[in-house]
């Protein structure tokens, strides 16, 4: 079954997600990675104002190709979420509600996830011309310095990603493999 | 002696660029496929149905097939009768790469300094190996290498008794710690043999043979489909979401050792495994 998402998300709305599920996702999430996630983390630490509310958002760790004259965005697809883990937890304790990356997560994010009702999505990492169409507009939020690792708000319509981590301490990558390992 | 401006270079690295960044090759696409028939796990099918959907709209609007459009890594096969002219090889290389991914709409991914880590802008240097061989052709290979696969490859140093086991549990063990980070399904690179660099050589060489090829040597394309066996029993599946395409491929290339050594390197490369070659 395919379920859909709509952000700002709700406590039912991460509740009712399951590792392995499909999900679509329509309306706005956030764009960043290393270098956007560091200066997000000196501003908490600061205790000054962020460019953006994080309450309920998504965000996705992307750093697009180039877009074409006349076109919102250049191919787009995940990025290795491991680089991200180190600032993952900060982010969640003050509300994103969901991340969108690929690959393995550190045990510390795993239990920050359960700990702050969040889940961690995976979007198909090489399939980035598809999940470009899905990308309707694009502005900038923050850090226009960093290229294409500024700080963006996508509008996304039907946006395919799978649940890898749920609120409930599940993970697909142990699941699945636990599944289909052959041992001869 | 046969002359070659080395201009003609730059715009064939420059096309090679683009080309290999937006056409998957057959052979891949056509082990996605294949790998879309043999697929048992429902989640794992849905990855594979969109990567083929993928290159298609890659294909159709010239958009790169991955966000992550790669280290330029050349293959360069000089014949000792050309002579370039106009001027120095590697440097059109470096041009032909520059153009490329800026016409290209490519991401510029090389930092000049590990440590410092400042953006070169336009995608160079390149990586460039070179062999002097007979003859008047200049034959070309780029590999565009994604980070992903790379920054999961290993090398070991084992001792000569550990032999084809030690070998093979060298390649499992790295592609088992890899998980789902190269984004499977993946081709596995083996460099068997030689000495430490030589052995990572030979495991990047192993990847831009075309899939569906077996090594000519009969040993080696035994351990190679043991291998593919072995590591689609793994269960990691397409993504790491679980099942039977773990990898499309494994390719194997050895070279004499030291009495003493038995080097065996490990290159992973994701399935947007993008080669291209051109011979002048
Ligand atoms: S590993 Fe391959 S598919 Fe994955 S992001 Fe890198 S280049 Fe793309």
């Amino acid at each position: 079954m395919t379920k859909t998402l709509c952000p700002p998300l709700a406590d039912k709305d991460v509740e009712n997600l399951k590792a392995g599920d499909r999900v679509l996702i329509s309306g706005i999430i956030y764009t960043a990675r290393d270098a956007a996630h560091k200066k997000l983390l000196e501003l908490m630490e600061r205790g000054e104002k962020l460019p953006l509310d994080l309450k309920g958002q998504i965000i996705y760790y992307v750093g697009p190709t180039p877009a074409r004259e006349g076109e919102v965005i250049g191919a787009a697809g995940p990025t290795t979420s491991s680089r991200m883990d180190k600032y993952t937890p900060p982010l969640l304790e003050r509300g994103v509600r969901a991340v969108i990356g690929k690959g393995l997560r550190s045990q510390d994010v795993k239990k920050s996830l359960k700990d702050n009702k969040s889940v961690y999505l995976v979007a198909v990492g090489g399939a980035a011309a598809l999940l470009k169409e899905k990308i309707v507009s694009s502005k900038l939020v923050a850090y226009e310095e960093l290229g294409p690792e500024a700080i963006r708000e996508l509008e996304v319509c039907d946006f395919p990603v799978f649940v890898a981590n749920d609120v409930h301490g599940n993970d697909i990558y142990e699941i699945g493999k636990r599944k289909y390992e052959r041992n001869r | 002696m046969r002359e070659i401006p080395v201009e003609r270079v730059s715009d064939v690295v420059e096309k090679m660029c683009i080309d290999s960044n937006i056409f998957l090759g057959q052979d891949v696409l056509k082990a996605i496929k294949r790998g879309l028939d043999l697929e048992e796990s429902p989640l794992g099918r849905d990855v594979l149905e969109q990567l083929v959907k993928n290159t298609e709209i890659a294909m159709n609007t010239k958009t790169p097939i991955c966000q992550d459009t790669g280290t330029a890594v050349f293959f360069l096969e000089i014949g000792q009768e050309v002579h370039f002219t106009g001027g120095y090889i590697e440097d059109a290389i470096n041009e032909g790469v520059a153009r490329g991914y800026e016409k290209g709409y490519l991401r510029k991914s090389i930092v000049l300094d590990p440590l410092r880590r400042v953006n070169t802008g336009d995608n160079t240097p390149a990586v460039i190996h070179t062999r002097l061989v007979p003859g008047d052709r200049v034959r070309i290979v780029l590999s565009a290498k994604g980070g992903g696969g790379e920054n999961m490859s290993a090398l070991k140093m084992l001792k000569p008794a550990d032999g084809e086991e030690g070998v093979i549990d060298f390649v499992l063990e790295t592609v088992e710690r890899a998980g789902p980070n190269p984004c499977p399904p993946i081709i596995v690179g083996v460099g068997v043999g030689g000495n430490f660099e030589q052995v990572a050589f030979l495991a990047k060489k192993a990847l831009i043979r075309k899939l569906g090829n077996p090594n000519p040597d009969e040993d080696l394309a035994r351990l190679e489909e043991i291998l593919l066996e072995k590591i689609n029993d793994l269960g990691i599946g397409p993504q790491g979401f679980g099942g039977r395409i773990t990898a499309l491929d494994v390719h194997v290339e050895k070279a004499p050792a030291h009495i003493a050594s038995l080097p065996v390197a490990v290159n992973i490369n994701c399935h947007v495994s993008r080669h291209l070659e051109t011979i002048i």
